[in-house]
C-alpha cells in the first residue's frame, strides 16, 4: 500500500472519530439474542455529556437489557458500544466499567441493608478499590466531608446512622443514587428510579434528578409519563430493542407510530 | 456505653477490641484459661478439688482446635455469604502437616527401628523418603506448611471457584467434592501418608514427651493463644473497611460489583485467610489427639463445624467459639452415655436452631445478639427516643 492510501484512511478514521467525538455514551447497531428472543433489534443512539435523556418504553422493550449492556453484565451479539467516544465498553467487566465513571442504580433499590447510611455511601466512595487498600483504610477528613455532601443533596442528613434496612423504599432509592454519586461517575444510569414511590417522593427525586444532570450524564429509564414530564428533557421511546421515536416529550407524544404502540397495548 | 472508637482515634486497634464485649469476654477467658488450668494440672494434688485431670486439659485443648475451625468458617460464612461444607479439609491438611513431623521425630524408636523411614513405609517396603517428607524433620517446616499448605489450595480453588462466579449451594457442593476427593486420595496407601491408617504413635514434640502432663499443658496453652490471636486477627478484618465490603457482598453481591470493587479478590482473600486458620488448629489438634487418618476430611465432619457455627450464632465471631463448645460437650456426652442418639441429637438440634433460634444461643442473649441485630436495636431506641422527644 502506498504512503498516500495510508494517509487516506488515517482521515476517514479521524472523520469518523469527529463524528463521535462530542458523545459520551455512543450506542451503535447492537444487537442481543436470548434463546432465540431479541432482546436488541440494531439499537443505535447516543448520549451528549451533560446530558440528561430519558428512555421510555413498553414492557419487554428492551430497557434493561439495554443497561445490561452499558455495565458489561451482558455481551452484546453485533455492534458498538463506545464510553466518551473512545473506550470500548464490550470487552470490559462490571468493576472495570464502574471504576471508569458509570454508575448504575438498579430497578429494585438495591442497598447494603446491615450497614448505616453513612457506611453505604463510605464503600462506594471514590477511591482505592483494592483489598489491601481496603484492609488499611483509615476514614480521611476528605471522604468526610464528600459524604457529608452527599447527605445533605439526597435529603438523608438526619438519618446517617441509620441502618439502610430502616429506611422507606423512597429513601433507600435516593440512597442508591447518592452511592452513585460518591463514585464520582461522569455517566449515570438510573433504573426506575420513582417505582413504588409517593406522590411527594416523585417529585423530590425528578429535583433531585435535574440538579444532578447539572454536573454529570444522566441517563433515566421511566415508565412514569408524568415523572418523565417533571425531568424536562430529551426522550428516546424504545420499542421491540430499537429506537421508535427521539426528541422533546411533547414532540414523541404526537408520533402516531408511540400513539399505537402505547395504545395497543 | 462509651464510643471507644470516637475515644481512641489514634489507636483503631484497641478502639474496636474495647468495643467488642463479646470479644473482650471470650479473651477474658482465654487468658484465665492459659494461665489457671495449666497451674490447677500441674501444681495442685490429685486429691485437691480444684485439680484439673490431664485428660480434661486435652480435651478442652481439643475443643479450642475446633473453636478456632468454627471461627473460620464463621469469618467466611457470617461475613462474606460463603459456605463452606469443605472446611474439615483444610484442617486436616493442617494437621498432615504437623502429624508428618511428629512422625519423622519418632526417628528409630518405631516397630522397625528405621531411623528415618515411618514404619508404614518400612512395611510398604519403600526404600527412601519421598520428596515431599524432606524438611519435616524441622518443627518450624512443618508450622509454614501447615499454614502454607491449607491457604495454597485455598487460593487455587477460590480463584477458580470465584473467578467463574459460582457461589450458594454450587459452591457448597464443589466444597464437599473437594473434601470428599482429598478423603479418596488419603486413603491410598501409594500417596505416602499412611492409607486408611493415617500417621500416629507420635512420641514427642520438640524433644518433650506427648505423653507428659507438662507438653499437655503446653499445648493447652498454644491452642489458647492461637484462638485468642485468630480472634483478633478475624475482627480486625471484619472492622476494617475491607470487612464491611465483605458484609456488603454478603447483602448485594452485584450492587458491591457494579460499584467498581472486584468481588473475586475479597472472597478470594478472605478464603484464604479463613484456610490458614483452619490448618493452624489442624496442626494445634494432632499433637493432643495423637492421630490424624483420612477420616478427617469427611464430607460429614465439615457439615458438623457449619451446625457449630449456626448453634453458637454467625456472623459474631464469638458465637461460633461458643457453639464449637456446645456442640462438642454434648458430643462427648452423648458419644459417652447414649452413642446411638448423638446423630439424631445433632439434627434435632440444627433443626431447633434453625427454626427457633436463627442467631444462634449468642443472639438468644439480649446482651450480646449479633452486631447487625445489635445495631438495629439501638438505632430504633433511638428513634423511639427521638419521637417520643417531639411528641
Amino acid at each position: 500500500m502506498s504512503e498516500a492510501a495510508i494517509q487516506v484512511n488515517a482521515s476517514d478514521e479521524e472523520q469518523v472519530k469527529s463524528a463521535r467525538s462530542e458523545t459520551i455514551l455512543y450506542v451503535d447497531g447492537v444487537s442481543v439474542t436470548f434463546d432465540g428472543f431479541r432482546a436488541l433489534n440494531n439499537l443505535s443512539f447516543y448520549v451528549e455529556p451533560g446530558e440528561l435523556r430519558a428512555i421510555i418504553g413498553p414492557n419487554g422493550a428492551g430497557k434493561t437489557t439495554m443497561m445490561d449492556i452499558i455495565t458489561g453484565k451482558t455481551r452484546p451479539d453485533t455492534g458498538d458500544v463506545l464510553f466518551k467516544s473512545e473506550i470500548d465498553l464490550t470487552k470490559l467487566d462490571e468493576a472495570e466499567i464502574a471504576n471508569l465513571g458509570i454508575g448504575r442504580k438498579f430497578q429494585k433499590p438495591t442497598v447494603f441493608e446491615s450497614h448505616t447510611v453513612f457506611d453505604n455511601l463510605l464503600l462506594a466512595c471514590s477511591g482505592g478499590r483494592g483489598v489491601f487498600q481496603a484492609l488499611f483504610h483509615r476514614l480521611s477528613a476528605a471522604e468526610k466531608i464528600k459524604i457529608e455532601k452527599t447527605l445533605v443533596t439526597i435529603m438523608l442528613e438526619d438519618k446517617r446512622d441509620e441502618m439502610a434496612a430502616n429506611l422507606s423504599h423512597g429513601q433507600k432509592q435516593w440512597l442508591e443514587i447518592g452511592m452513585l454519586l460518591m463514585q464520582e461517575p461522569e455517566l449515570l444510569l438510573v433504573d426506575e428510579p420513582v417505582a413504588g414511590m409517593t406522590d411527594s417522593e416523585t417529585e423530590e427525586t425528578a429535583k433531585l434528578l435535574r440538579s444532578i444532570s447539572k454536573e454529570y450524564s444522566v441517563v433515566v429509564v421511566e415508565h412514569d409519563m408524568e415523572f418523565v414530564r417533571d425531568l424536562d428533557c430529551k426522550v428516546t421511546v424504545l420499542h421491540e430493542g430499537s429506537v421508535l421515536a427521539e426528541g422533546r416529550l411533547d414532540h414523541v407524544q404526537k408520533d402516531p407510530r408511540v400513539i399505537e404502540v402505547y395504545l395497543g397495548r | 456505653m462509651t464510643d471507644y472508637r470516637q475515644k481512641y482515634q489514634m489507636t483503631p486497634v484497641i478502639g474496636w477490641l474495647l468495643n467488642d464485649r463479646g470479644g473482650m469476654i471470650l479473651l477474658g477467658i482465654l487468658i484465665a484459661a492459659a494461665i489457671l488450668v495449666p497451674m490447677s494440672n500441674l501444681l495442685l494434688p490429685e486429691s485437691s478439688a480444684f485439680h484439673v485431670p490431664t485428660w480434661m486439659v486435652s480435651l478442652l485443648g481439643k475443643y479450642l482446635c475446633y473453636a478456632l475451625l468454627a471461627l473460620s468458617v464463621d469469618l467466611i460464612w457470617g461475613f462474606c455469604g460463603i459456605l463452606s461444607l469443605g472446611h474439615g479439609a483444610f484442617f486436616a491438611l493442617g494437621g498432615y502437616a504437623m502429624g508428618m513431623y511428629l512422625m519423622r521425630q519418632i526417628g528409630d524408636r518405631g516397630v522397625y527401628g528405621d531411623p528415618v523411614l515411618p514404619d508404614f513405609m518400612v512395611f510398604l517396603n519403600w526404600q527412601e523418603l519421598p520428596w515431599y517428607w524432606y524438611g519435616f524433620d524441622m518443627f518450624w517446616f512443618a508450622i509454614v506448611m501447615a499454614m502454607f499448605v491449607p491457604g495454597l489450595l485455598a487460593f487455587v480453588f477460590g480463584f477458580l471457584a470465584f473467578r467463574s462466579r459460582v457461589t450458594g449451594v454450587y459452591l457448597s457442593i464443589i466444597t464437599q467434592a473437594m473434601t470428599y476427593a482429598l478423603l479418596l486420595a488419603f486413603f491410598r496407601n501409594d500417596m505416602g501418608f499412611g492409607g486408611n491408617n493415617g500417621l500416629t504413635d507420635f512420641k514427642d514434640l520438640l524433644g518433650y514427651s506427648l505423653q507428659s502432663d507438662g507438653t499437655r499443658a503446653g499445648l493447652f496453652v498454644a491452642s489458647c493463644v492461637f484462638l485468642g490471636i485468630c480472634y483478633v486477627v478475624a475482627r480486625g478484618i471484619t472492622q476494617s473497611r475491607l470487612g464491611k465490603v465483605l458484609i456488603a457482598i454478603r447483602d448485594a453481591e452485584s450492587r458491591v460489583r457494579f460499584t467498581g470493587y472486584r468481588v473475586e479478590y475479597y472472597k478470594l482473600f478472605v478464603f484464604t485467610v479463613s484456610a490458614v486458620m483452619a490448618g493452624i488448629a489442624g496442626a494445634l489438634y494432632v499433637p493432643q489427639v495423637g492421630i490424624i487418618n483420612p477420616g478427617e476430611f469427611a464430607p460429614a465432619l465439615s457439615i458438623e463445624i457449619v451446625i457449630w457455627v449456626a448453634v453458637g450464632g454467625r456472623g459474631t465471631l464469638y458465637g461460633a467459639v461458643l457453639g464449637a463448645f456446645i456442640v462438642n460437650y454434648a458430643k462427648t456426652f452423648f458419644t459417652g452415655a447414649m452413642p446411638d442418639f448423638w446423630l439424631f441429637f445433632l439434627g434435632g438440634l440444627f433443626i431447633a436452631v434453625t427454626l427457633f433460634l436463627p442467631k444462634g444461643v449468642i443472639g438468644a442473649i439480649p446482651a450480646f445478639g449479633s452486631p447487625d441485630r445489635q445495631s438495629i436495636i439501638t438505632a430504633w431506641r433511638k428513634r423511639r427516643a427521638n419521637e417520643g422527644g417531639k411528641a
